[in-house]
């Protein structure tokens, strides 16, 4: 951060765009429209530097799209959405857009981790070969280096004896702590979680939530959807329900769990809870 | 749960006892005959035994005459030449079809067009009329020449004298026989490569690649390290296929003419001394040998690709609880 960060709370962007300097994400008026269905409506958010930020809301409510664009898997129809003070996806120039190549966005991404609902782990690969495959290509990494962070990285989410594991010879629950540690090994500063349990039977769900409480303790900044209330109340630190493709409320997660304010969020919570 | 059974499992009662542990009586019963299985056999044996009797008895078979002349040096060199063919027309083909099959999935308007024209073309054309096409494609060129294009229009209209040209060759011995076929053969195969790489590159799950985008993988080291590696495993079998199918059309050198492949000497040889139908025979055995080593090479090429971690396909569609 730097100093006229710290005396003002605020810092300038590549394009002169005054952010504020805790925030790692900052979405601004967000728009999403797929043909003539528009998905997202408007989406302001700001993730801090550490925060853990869970959203929650009903299906096809436009989570799942919020966070694709958080990373640029999708294209903004209109608003602006910023990463670490980057403009996702885009280079402003003289109040105009300039795409970014694919190189600049590939780059751009590898700052940001994500993790699947289906997991998505390359089947072709054993386990430690999914971890070290983008450090390799992407960081350029040399293979020693990158097994031994691979292998660091599988301990931190106890699979240290499965990293010659093909993923269908591995249970979802370890898919997807696998799938955790491949995005760690790019060394993100931002992890993003699709519905990371969903997938998974029951007594599976706890040994995925419990990496990523360890993580969030460690302190990384991470957006969750979810529908594990105990998870976003514990853990969180906000919560933000969506609905229709806008936040409708959010705040601290005990407030909005136990006092929502809006109808719809008392509607859906009375139907998850 | 219904009251009368509540006190059997109610707090203090004695567990059930598991199930298990009884002497079982073995199942002894008659099998189901087949009758109808030893008429048909009987009726095959019947039908080989002629056949074989045939081939012995039947002097246009020429038996001695063909072991003679099946192994003479210009046939066993057509071999080569056929292998070779073979061989090399697969992997331009499939070097064709990765590319083509890349631009037709590329989203450029061009390259699709492109790609799909150039398939429409060398799908549509019999391989025959493009074996003897590229043949006599000497008449369209007399000589290959590589520099700018339209040099002739723009090079006097600047107001200067010569040509743009670096490089030329004779076209009849660029396009001698075996090129010109190897061409024809290779950019045909190109086009039916690129169908079947197409067909893989979408099997595979959209989800892989977005992990790797994720991961900040450019598009083309997603291509080559994530998608077209699992791509192969739809790929592979009907490449063997192509690749056995390729080895029998080599046959259609002769019309370029290539007059040193495996079927025009065999050919050649039954002509000049009126022993056509063994060389015919011989032909097929021969056609028949390689096909066969072909296929012993797919096998292992196809275990390579599909190893058990993944299940192999047959698994995958019928279940590998059987076995
Ligand atoms: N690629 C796409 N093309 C067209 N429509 C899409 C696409 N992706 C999502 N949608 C639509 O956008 C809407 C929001 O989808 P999204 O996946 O973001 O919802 P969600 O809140 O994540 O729901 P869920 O809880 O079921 O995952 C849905 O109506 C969906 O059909
Ligand atoms: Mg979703």
């Amino acid at each position: 951060m730097s100093e006229r960060a710290r005396e003002t709370g605020v810092t300038m962007t590549a394009e002169g765009t005054e952010l504020p300097a805790n925030a790692l994400v900052v979405a601004e008026n967000v728009h999403k429209n797929f043909g003539r269905l528009e998905v997202l409506k408007g989406i302001d958010l700001q993730v801090r530097r550490g925060e853990v930020m869970c959203i929650i809301g009903p299906s096809g409510s436009g989570k799942s799209t919020f966070l694709r664009c958080i990373n640029h898997l999708e294209k903004l129809t209109a608003g602006r959405l910023w990463v670490n003070g980057e403009l996702m996806g885009y280079r402003q120039k003289r109040g105009r857009l300039y795409e970014l190549r694919d190189n600049e966005i590939a780059l751009q991404r590898s700052d940001i981790g994500m993790v699947f609902q289906r997991f998505n782990l390359f089947p072709h690969l054993s386990a430690l070969g999914n971890i070290i495959e983008a450090p390799m290509q992407v960081k350029r990494k040399s293979r020693s280096e990158a097994v031994a962070k691979a292998r660091e990285l599988l301990e931190r989410v106890g699979l240290p004896d499965k990293a010659d594991a093909y993923p269908d010879q591995l249970s979802g629950g370890q898919q997807q702590r696998v799938a955790i540690a491949r995005a760690l090994a790019m060394e993100p500063s931002l992890m993003l979680f699709d519905e990371p349990t969903s997938a998974l039977d029951p007594e599976l769900v706890g040994e995925v939530l419990d990496v990523m409480r360890d993580l969030a303790e460690g302190g990384m900044t991470m957006v969750v959807v979810t529908h594990e209330m105990g998870f976003a109340r514990e853990v969180g630190d906000s919560l933000v329900f969506m609905d229709d493709g806008v936040v409708v409320e959010s705040g601290s997660p005990a407030e909005v769990l136990s006092d929502p304010r809006h109808e719809r969020t008392q509607a859906f919570l009375s139907k998850v809870l | 749960m219904s009251s009368q059974t509540e006190p059997v499992n109610g707090p203090g009662s004695p567990e059930p006892a598991p199930q298990g542990g009884r002497p079982a009586e073995p199942v002894t019963a008659v099998p189901v005959r087949y009758p109808e299985r030893w008429v048909a056999a009987g009726f095959v044996l019947v039908l080989a035994a002629m056949f074989v009797h045939m081939l012995f008895t039947n002097t246009a078979f020429n038996w001695p005459f063909m072991f003679d002349h099946m192994f003479s040096e210009p046939v066993v060199r057509g071999v080569w030449i056929t292998l070779s063919a073979t061989v090399l027309s697969m992997i331009i083909g499939v070097i064709l079809g990765i590319v083509l099959a890349v631009m037709r999935l590329s989203g450029n308007p061009v390259l699709v067009t492109v790609s799909w024209l150039y398939t429409w073309f060398f799908r549509g054309v019999p391989r025959l009329v493009l074996a003897v096409l590229f043949g006599n494609l000497a008449i369209l060129y007399t000589t290959i020449e590589i520099g700018l294009p339209f040099d002739n229009y723009w090079m006097p209209w600047l107001g200067l004298d010569g040509d743009a040209r670096f490089f030329e060759i004779d076209a009849r011995t660029m396009l001698s026989g075996y090129t010109a076929g190897l061409l024809a053969l290779s950019l045909s195969e190109g086009a039916y490569m690129a169908e079947i790489i197409r067909a893989g590159l979408q099997s595979v799950n959209k989800g892989q690649t977005e992990a790797a985008q994720a991961l900040g993988m450019s598009r083309g080291r997603t291509l080559r390290r994530i998608t077209l590696p699992q791509a192969m495993r739809v790929v592979i079998p009907p490449t063997g296929n192509e690749t056995i199918a390729m080895l029998k059309d080599t046959a259609l050198l002769a019309y370029v003419p290539v007059t040193i492949e495996l079927f025009y000497q065999l050919q050649a040889i039954g002509a000049r001394t009126y022993q056509i139908f063994p060389m015919l025979v011989a032909a097929c055995l021969w056609y028949l040998a390689i096909t066969s080593v072909l296929m012993v090479g797919q096998y292992f090429i196809e275990r390579r690709f599909n190893p058990g971690q993944y299940g192999s396909i047959r698994d995958r569609i019928v279940g590998g609880a059987h076995r």
